[in-house]
């Protein structure tokens, strides 16, 4: 994807395509598709595959150190769901005309981003409940929207992804519940968790509006159904209740409930710090590229070594077919 | 006390074998990887759930599995040696994998048929999940020995130096001599032989060396480790032991 320049289209399909998205049609892989539409999905979609990747960074650092076995099986297999759903949202982004391969490597050289809360660090247990109430949350916010999306495959994939994680959110709340009501050091734990997740989850949402320029194309194409914006207040409301549900407070002096129009009012949030993140100087950005970089060069000779084997047993057929 | 004492052979064993696979997640050399490390991952972690919970009840001193793994100290691990070995490279992953799942589906396989029905349980269900482990491990052993020079020079090293600790594997004593004569436990000397047959046939099939037995190391069922335990099970306990009383 070297340009997000809007290649010429025949504007006739143009007209036809966007006539077929006013109805409300799903697009398929074999559909004609302007060509600006078809780079803003792998773009969103490859960034996705990407954000489930590197999110298994922040909490895979806890596997080794959970504090109950149920609890490290349960933090092992969210992970490797994240695993899956990586792989997933790479196939479905294959559809598109691109592989895999090209994918990772605009994603190792850093030109593809993925989503910024897994630059930040996880620093305590009480981080990977947290991680999953919030960042979980969100996530399935934002892809309840993604599984109405106009493009078929991704719509498929958000549909079978949000089961997936809303069962993480709920193993992540019940996980927090647990510890909000457990021993003061634990409590302390979590809340300082709290502290330090519920900024960084609002800012997963993305810019305001006013800030952010894909958003409009988007929604006219039936990929988004709603703005940056209405997901985060969407997220904001759901979660207020559940914080005080377990008695744990958000860091936001200006959090109050709008009678008039019945959402949580919610505080300025730094958009500095979001742009920094963005633009590479989050906590941890550094950390989780080169994590990824040292996996990928220190399974180099296991990659050879697959495809050399798959070489020589298709050279042997074919020989045998000979 | 020798029953407890054998199923904290049996679950430790894959206690500290899952561990050290759950240490892949996130670092695998292709994410079909790391979903299937961490598939073996959880089956072993969770054998040893069961072992440790039935250990405990065997105990009979209120003991429940977690307080097993994760209060007691190095010397009272009762894991062959082979397990805790840092993860190394794949190649190594694997080829201890291959190593241990072999001899896991011989070993399960009687075990099923212990005359201890809880036991009995746990070896049937492990079993078929072992039987995976050994061909998803025996088809990279396959992969990497005849792949490239560097995958057949890695994973020969790999199977090379992990092979003095397979003996630990078929140890008798008299506490599993008793057992096994009472139709709980297993003659693990038994399983060398079939052992030998199957790696050997993988190997064969992969162009790689069997390696000649020499000395054999030992110690891990008399708590008698490697200096890697310690370390693997600081990381293990810390946030367990940080908060006592704690529930999770």
């Amino acid at each position: 994807m070297s340009s997000d320049a809007p290649s010429p289209d025949d504007p006739k399909r143009t007209a036809e395509f966007e006539a077929r998205i006013a109805r409300g049609d799903v697009i398929e892989p074999k559909d004609w598709m302007p060509e600006r539409y078809r780079r803003q999905l792998i773009r969103m979609m490859s960034q996705h595959a990407h954000s489930e990747i590197v999110g298994m960074l922040p909490e895979g650092n806890w596997i080794t150190r959970a504090p109950s076995l149920r609890r490290k099986m349960s933090l092992l297999a969210k992970v490797q769901d994240e695993a899956g759903h990586g792989l997933y949202i790479y196939c479905g982004t294959e559809t598109l005309g691109v592989d895999r391969h090209e994918l990772l490597a605009d994603f190792l050289n850093g030109k593809a981003k993925y989503s910024s809360i897994f630059n930040y660090p996880t620093l305590t247990w009480a981080d990977v409940g947290v991680i999953g109430w919030f960042v979980d949350g969100a996530a399935i916010v934002n892809q309840t929207m993604l599984a109405k999306a106009s493009y078929g495959p991704y719509a498929r994939a958000m549909v079978r992804i949000c089961r997936e994680e809303n069962f993480h959110k709920r193993q992540g709340y019940e996980s927090v519940a647990t510890l909000a009501r457990g021993t003061p050091g634990q409590r302390a734990m979590v809340q300082d968790a709290v502290n330090r997740w519920w900024w960084p989850s609002l800012m997963m949402f993305g810019p305001n509006d006013k800030d952010s320029p894909n958003s409009a194309e988007l929604i006219r194409w039936g990929v988004k159904k709603k703005s940056n914006d209405e997901l985060r207040q969407r997220f904001v409301n759901l979660t207020v209740p559940q914080a005080q549900a377990v008695n744990l407070t958000l860091p936001d002096p200006d959090l109050r409930y709008n009678e008039a129009t019945g959402n949580w009012d919610f505080g300025q949030i730094d958009w500095d710090e979001f742009w920094a993140v963005v633009k590479g100087d989050g906590p941890c950005n550094r950390e989780r590229m080169a994590a990824r970089r040292k996996a990928h060069e220190e399974g180099a000779w296991v990659r050879a070594a697959a495809a050399a084997f798959a070489a020589k047993k298709r050279a042997a057929a074919a020989g045998a077919a000979a | 006390m020798s029953v407890p004492e054998f199923l904290l052979r049996l679950s430790d064993d894959r206690l500290i074998l899952g561990h050290r696979l759950s240490e892949w997640c996130g670092h695998g050399p292709i994410l079909e990887e790391d979903i299937a490390l961490a598939n073996i991952s959880l089956d072993l972690i969770g054998q040893a759930n069961l072992l440790l919970e039935l250990a405990g009840k065997e105990e009979g001193r209120g003991r429940t599995g977690d307080q097993l793994a994760y209060f007691r100290e190095a010397v009272e691990f009762r894991n062959a040696l082979i397990m805790e070995l840092p993860r190394g490279d794949f190649g190594f992953t694997i080829a201890r994998q291959f190593l241990v799942s072999v001899f896991g589906i011989l070993h399960l396989e009687r075990l099923s048929q212990s005359r201890h029905g809880d036991l009995a349980g746990i070896a049937a269900k492990a079993l078929k999940e072992t039987r995976y482990h050994a061909r998803h491990s025996a088809d990279w052993i396959l992969k990497l020995g005849d792949g490239t020079a560097e995958s057949h020079r890695r994973v020969q090293d790999a199977i090379d130096e992990l092979w003095r600790y397979t003996g630990e594997l078929f140890e008798m004593d008299d506490l599993e001599r008793a057992l096994a004569g009472d139709g709980l436990a297993a003659d693990r000397a038994e399983l060398r032989e079939p052992w030998r047959a199957e790696v050997g046939r993988v190997l064969a099939a992969a162009s790689l060396k069997m390696p000649a037995d020499g000395f054999m190391q030992r110690g891990g069922r008399e708590g008698r480790h490697t200096e890697h335990l310690g370390h693997l099970l600081a990381e293990m306990q810390i946030v367990a032991r940080s908060f006592p009383g704690a529930e999770w």
